[in-house]
């Protein structure tokens, strides 16, 4: 889960990260209290989980309230990339001297954590590591054995973060690292990390993203999945308990294991059509979560056919024909499904869908993946 | 042969008194696995059908002399239940629970390679392994498998995936091409056996004569994959990669499969692959048939 800026700031102030003082807003007048509350100049940034905000007119600098109220207004519905502007994070204007990065994440090819520090900051750090790779420190973190604050120090000086910033810098790492660790976080980046004229050094920006499978030891995050921008499908599925990623084609997907639903998208795609969601129903198959699954393939609007995906293991293949059976007594279907059931006891399931006495313009049945795939294709295309 | 488990392994299942842990327990038992044990905190001295449950896994191994333990315990648990089997002495560790936050997973892993480098973990988040007619730990419905045959050629898989590892065996038993052992590594971020592992063990196993791989986006295992094959693997290999049109940015179900940052891409890991010599299906059954055309040519 990837938390907007503001929420990566009040994240970071739990591990003591220094950041601006400021607040969140959904209005304009809202907009203007923080900032009166703050200390002008402040800047005003929309809230969106887009790189490039600041290009397309999303960050601006305001001397008085007159000034935030023209930004905000025109920054609050604004749209960048295709994301809407619900929210800006107003907070006071620092006076910046220097910039750096610092990030921690996992590297899932050492197994280890990934401490990567630069003095050259407030850029993207892909540029950075094209144009200079020697000006990013890369410190592999043993997770048993941890961040001491020497270590910190050492990498901030192998960085060549200058000897005005290193304790602040030292300090901060070792925050990011309790925070990255102890807050479940995927990633935790402080772009840019800033040294002020006075010599403290300040978060000015924050990007984090959590760790899902988390969660449930952090009751916390509840804040963070209620504003998470999911669009209305993927809304249904999630109050159905259902794994499903909304996508923009015509044929949607029911697939039995994350590799086989990832595997037909392919399949949909290499025939020449394009896959509406992504939707793993797990292991099981029955009629209640074929139902649950079957309802929100048919709440959107753009899907032309059906491709349901299964291949049964241990759930064999009269168990999920009976619940495909049954859960299209349950759901009024608006498109027609093209089914491939193989494995397990694959030809009695094929045989329960064959006499249940569906009409095959409903409900036709193929016994490969290709041939099912172009089916599907061919009646989302028309055909 | 087989790889990693045979039919001398003896397994302990903890968890063995929950619900995963007692149906999948007991399959792996109907299937001929050598469950000898269960442990379920508090509950020792019960029994499940008929296997001993124990307080710990100490006790499980003083016990029954286990030297596997399929691990079937809630995320909240199962770092806790890997690390209690290792330090009692179990060499080989299949844990099956989805979920586990990914810095538990890193810190067990770090434990594990530190304290316990004997010690092998399967997983988490995987089917399990099987070599058929010998040995079935975890959730892969034994019936799909096709015993290996002893004169050969016999083949090796090693998948990410759950229901494509199910795939692979099928293709398979439809051609009436024997298994040697099917090793699920798991779909999360950080598995404590690698596909380089399998394809070490692969190479190793007289039983093997070929090997299917299967991987998913995200991360950059089916590239290193492909670097030791290069330089290691001398048995034909046909693979398939799942998540060509995976968007980025997304989990695709698994915790482990994002491409993030234009890394860890379908196709970039498809070119490391072919480079190396590996037969690329586009989907499951190519593999599949591909790696029939490759057993043809052997027998």
């Amino acid at each position: 889960m990837d938390l907007f800026e503001y929420q990566g700031k009040q994240y970071f102030a739990k591990f003591g990260i220094p950041v601006s003082a400021g607040g969140v807003a959904v209005t304009v007048d809202e907009a203007v209290k923080v900032a009166d509350a703050s200390q002008y100049p402040v800047v005003v940034k929309a809230q969106v989980q887009v790189g490039g905000r600041g290009k397309a007119g999303g960050i601006k600098l305001a001397n008085n309230a007159d000034e935030v109220r023209l930004h905000a207004g025109n920054i609050l519905g604004m749209d960048i990339k295709g994301h809407v502007v619900k929210r800006i994070w107003v907070e006071h204007a620092s006076d910046i001297d220097e910039e750096y990065y610092a990030s921690f994440s996992l590297d899932r090819a050492a197994k280890k954590h990934l401490l990567m520090l630069s003095a050259q900051g407030g850029v993207e750090i892909e540029e950075v590591a094209e144009k200079d790779p020697d000006a990013i420190v890369k410190l592999y973190i043993n997770p048993v054995d941890g961040l001491s604050e020497k270590v910190a120090r050492q990498a901030a000086v192998d960085a060549k973060i200058p000897a005005k910033a290193l304790e602040g810098v030292a300090k901060i790492l070792v925050q990011l690292y309790d925070c990255f660790t102890a807050g479940d976080c995927d990633l935790a980046e402080i772009n840019p990390l800033i040294l002020k004229p006075t010599g403290e050094v300040h978060a000015l920006d924050a990007k984090v993203s959590l760790d899902g499978n988390a969660e449930y030891r952090h009751p916390e995050w509840a804040e963070y999945s209620a504003t998470e921008e999911l669009d209305d499908r993927e809304q249904l599925a999630r109050e159905k308990g259902l794994q499903y990623i909304g996508l923009s084609g015509t044929v949607g997907i029911i697939a039995n294991g994350a590799g086989l639903a990832m595997s037909t998208l392919d399949v949909v795609n290499q025939v020449g059509g394009t896959a509406a969601n992504f939707l793993d129903i797990g292991g099981g198959a029955n009629a209640d979560q074929m139902a649950a699954a079957l309802e929100v393939i048919n709440f959107d609007k753009d899907v032309k056919s059906i491709f349901i995906n299964i291949f049964g293991g241990i759930t064999r293949g009269e168990e999920v024909a009976k619940g495909i059976v049954e859960a299209m007594k349950r759901v009024d279907l608006r498109a027609p499904i093209v089914i491939r059931l193989d494995g397990t006891n694959a030809e009695e399931g094929r045989e329960i869908l064959a006499s249940a006495g569906i009409p095959e313009s409903k409900l036709m049945s193929k016994p490969t993946m290709l041939e099912a795939a172009r089916a599907a294709v061919a009646l989302a295309n028309g055909k | 042969m087989a790889i990693f488990v045979n039919e001398n392994t003896k397994v302990i299942v903890q968890g063995l008194t929950g619900g995963q842990g007692k149906f999948h327990g007991l399959r792996n038992r109907a299937y001929g696995t050598n469950v000898v044990g269960g442990v379920t905190p508090g509950k020792g001295g019960q029994d499940v059908e008929g296997i001993p449950v124990f307080d710990s896994v100490a006790d499980a191994v003083k016990a029954t002399g286990a030297d596997a333990s399929f691990i079937a315990v809630p995320p909240k648990a199962a770092a806790a239940a890997i690390l209690e089997a290792a330090k009692a002495g179990i060499t080989f560790i299949v844990c099956i629970t989805e979920g586990i936050p990914a810095q538990d997973e890193a810190k067990v892993f770090n434990t594990l390679l530190r304290d316990y480098p004997k010690v092998r973990l399967l997983g988490p988040n995987c089917p399990g392994i099987i070599s058929p007619g010998k040995c079935n730990i975890g959730i892969t419905a034994g019936e799909i498998a096709e015993l290996p045959s002893a004169k050969g050629p016999n083949v090796g898989i090693v998948s990410r995936s759950g229901t494509l590892t199910y795939q692979a065996l099928y293709e398979l038993k439809q051609q009436g091409i024997g298994v040697s052992t099917c090793v699920g590594i798991g779909g999360d971020p950080v598995p404590g056996t690698s596909f380089v592992d399998c394809l070490a063990e692969f190479q190793k196993d007289p039983e093997t004569h070929a090997i299917i791989m299967i991987g998913e986006i995200g991360g950059s295992a089916e590239e290193e994959a492909a670097e030791f094959i290069k330089a290691n693997v001398t048995k034909p290999m046909s693979a398939y990669i799942a998540g060509v049109t995976a968007p980025a940015g997304k989990k695709m179900g698994h915790a482990g499969a994002i491409v993030s940052g234009g890394k860890g891409t379908a196709q970039g890991k498809m070119d490391a692959l072919r480079e190396a010599g590996v037969q690329i299906g586009l989907n499951p059954t190519e593999a599949g048939s591909l790696m029939a055309e490759i057993v043809k040519g052997l027998k």
